[in-house]
């Protein structure tokens, strides 16, 4: 089932694709870009515009899969003074590298979609945040829209008609709390970028407190395809009844092909790995997997017949997040991989408050000890209260932080067990 | 003290940014490419430019990982150590550079050449694993490799 419908549809997102170099704009052109736009402009109001995004069931692809046209349309229509799109590229979940490859590959999907929203939601000036490391898709970027402008598709009276749109890039110095929205905002403003609090959300008081709308990149890079192919034709895209679109993975850890797939959303997790994957490394047993970049919970032998599609995943006790999917071999052990994702989450805390800033290095400590085989039994209990307590704090860092060692005690507590009782880890030789 | 040219062209991307301290980023990098990390002057250069306090400056300095307050290397190498590259033993990776190296984490080599960074995902996951040196990615990494890196960097100085 999955091949076929492969074959025979059209990819929104990596269509356009040339292998080892980036599609040129005179080639995207060519090949029907910007007719979204184009369509837009000539005989679409903005509220039609997002209606049809509404329409589409197109929901975020940065990790919390909320629906784009409902966050869209949070955005009063009537408040005075200029409202503001960002574009979300500060890409550092772990496992997750898919915006990365996107944009190096194609750089104009994106900048279209933005046009799109922006017309939609009535912005004149918009911004792409790009984390640190990625100057290949910032330069990609940066060329395209020179290129979009000296077409008449960005800058002063788009296509000759009212709309004037501006596009800058931001390019950021590193620090993953940059990807939380919030935290986005103020480090756009150039503060110090911890998350502010939540009410009032960015769409109503956001960047220099004006109505803010805050997408990721495979998010905006969807919206040229809707607008020129219809939403229904979006919705037919996936596997599953429920589901809307394509979604890119990117696959990493113990598989054959470790690179980043377009596929139709609700593909199952199974075939992702034995398909484009190339099945498992080495001949190696299949153990687990994080689906969708560090912050979300392990999936075992017993979800690959999951539908990669948001609600199926949350179904199953994980989250699709990123799309990120890092995949774990039999005899790897599942206390270390999670003391290493915590570790990563202790250090990128922003420290602003207290349950994340004290509770990640502690629960490290407890996880380093069981490692190291000085773990206790009143250890797995301190775990468990903990997964609990750093739910109350500021932002979604720590309690992301706590899903892979959630995922950890539901589904391999016997691994962290037998730690405790051989006073070793099991996997060491 | 920064050059008058380099004043000039920093005073330009201010003077376009929405609000000054827009470009606070923007301006610390400049300033760190000009004296090779972010010094004490450099700090104060970039309040004056920004209209801000050397305080606010130094707030947000501290937080960005790629902004350096302390002397490095010509070239910084940042290891990923995040779970991609962790199945693909960047550890073993670390280790082999600090011994070739002969340093710690944080520590620059004595040829003052590189400093040895560790570093959260470069989203090169589907190449782990992974680092960077002076900016330039590598990806794939084995033993044999990185030496082979270090060769190149060197010699291209």
């Amino acid at each position: 089932m999955t091949a076929n419908k492969k074959v025979s549809m059209e990819l929104p997102l990596f269509k356009h694709n040339r292998p080892n170099r980036s599609v040129t704009f005179a080639e995207y052109r060519e090949e029907g870009g910007f007719q979204g736009l184009q369509k837009a402009l000539s005989g679409m109001s903005p509220a039609e515009v997002q209606q049809s995004v509404i329409d589409s069931g197109l929901r975020g692809r940065g990790g919390a899969g909320f629906p784009t046209g409902k966050k869209w349309s949070f955005v009063p229509r009537d408040l005075p003074g200029p409202r503001w799109l960002i574009c979300n590229c500060d890409e550092m979940e772990p496992g997750t590298y898919k915006d990365r490859v996107l944009l190096e590959q194609n750089p104009y999907t994106l900048i279209e979609g933005m046009i799109l929203a922006c017309y939609a939601l009535g912005v004149r000036h918009a911004f792409i945040f790009i984390r640190k490391g990625y100057e290949k898709a910032a330069e990609n970027l940066s060329l395209g829209i020179i290129e979009a402008k000296k077409a008449g598709l960005l800058g002063e009276r788009i296509m000759g008609g009212d709309n004037s749109i501006d596009l800058d890039l931001h390019l950021s110095a590193g620090r993953y709390i940059c990807g939380e929205e919030t935290a986005l905002i103020n480090a756009l403003e150039g503060k110090r970028p911890n998350p502010r609090s939540k009410p009032p959300f960015p769409a109503v008081k956001g960047l220099w407190g004006g109505p803010t709308v805050v997408n990721n990149v495979e998010t905006l890079a969807n919206i040229p395809a809707i607008i020129a192919n219809g939403p229904h034709w979006f919705k037919g895209l996936a596997l599953n009844p429920e589901g809307a679109g394509t979604k890119l993975f990117c696959v990493s850890g113990a598989v054959t092909n470790r690179a980043c797939f377009e596929l139709p959303i609700g593909t199952p997790l199974g075939e992702i790995i034995d398909g484009p994957c190339g099945g498992m490394r080495d001949g190696k047993k299949f153990k687990a997997c994080i689906p969708g970049g560090a912050s979300t919970q392990f999936l075992t032998s017993e979800h690959l017949k999951v539908p990669m599609d948001f609600d199926t995943v949350a179904k199953a006790g994980s989250r699709l997040g990123s799309g990120g999917i890092i995949v774990f071999e039999e005899g790897c052990c599942l206390v270390a991989a999670t003391l290493n994702l915590i570790t990563f989450f202790a250090r990128e805390s922003c420290g602003w408050c207290t349950p994340c800033r004290e509770g990640l290095p502690f629960v490290k400590e407890v996880l380093e000890r069981i490692e190291a085989g000085r773990g206790e039994e009143a250890d797995l209990g301190i775990l468990r209260e903990h997964v609990k307590y750093l739910a109350y704090s500021f932002c979604a860092l720590a309690p992301g932080a706590m899903a892979p060692l959630e995922g950890l005690l539901n589904h391999f507590e016997d691994e962290i067990r037998e730690h405790i009782v051989k006073r070793r880890c099991p996997f060491k030789k | 003290m920064i050059p008058e040219a380099l004043k000039i062209t920093l005073q330009g991307r201010v003077e376009t940014a929405i609000t000054s301290r827009e470009a606070a980023v923007d301006v610390m990098k400049v300033l760190q490419a000009h004296y090779g990390w972010l010094t004490d002057e450099a700090v104060g250069e970039a309040a004056e430019l920004l209209g801000l306090s050397p305080l606010q400056v130094e707030e947000l300095a501290t937080f960005y990982e790629m902004i350096y307050r302390r002397p490095i290397g010509k070239k910084v190498i940042h290891v990923c150590d995040s779970i991609s590259c962790w199945c693909a033993d960047c550890d073993g990776i670390m280790a082999h550079l600090k011994e070739r190296l002969g340093v710690g984490l944080g520590e620059t080599s004595a040829d003052g050449m590189f400093t040895l960074i560790p570093a959260c995902c470069m989203g090169m996951c589907g190449d782990s694993p992974a680092m960077t040196v002076g900016g330039t990615p590598y990806g794939k990494l084995t033993p044999e490799l990185v030496d082979e890196i270090l060769e190149l960097e060197r010699r291209k100085g």
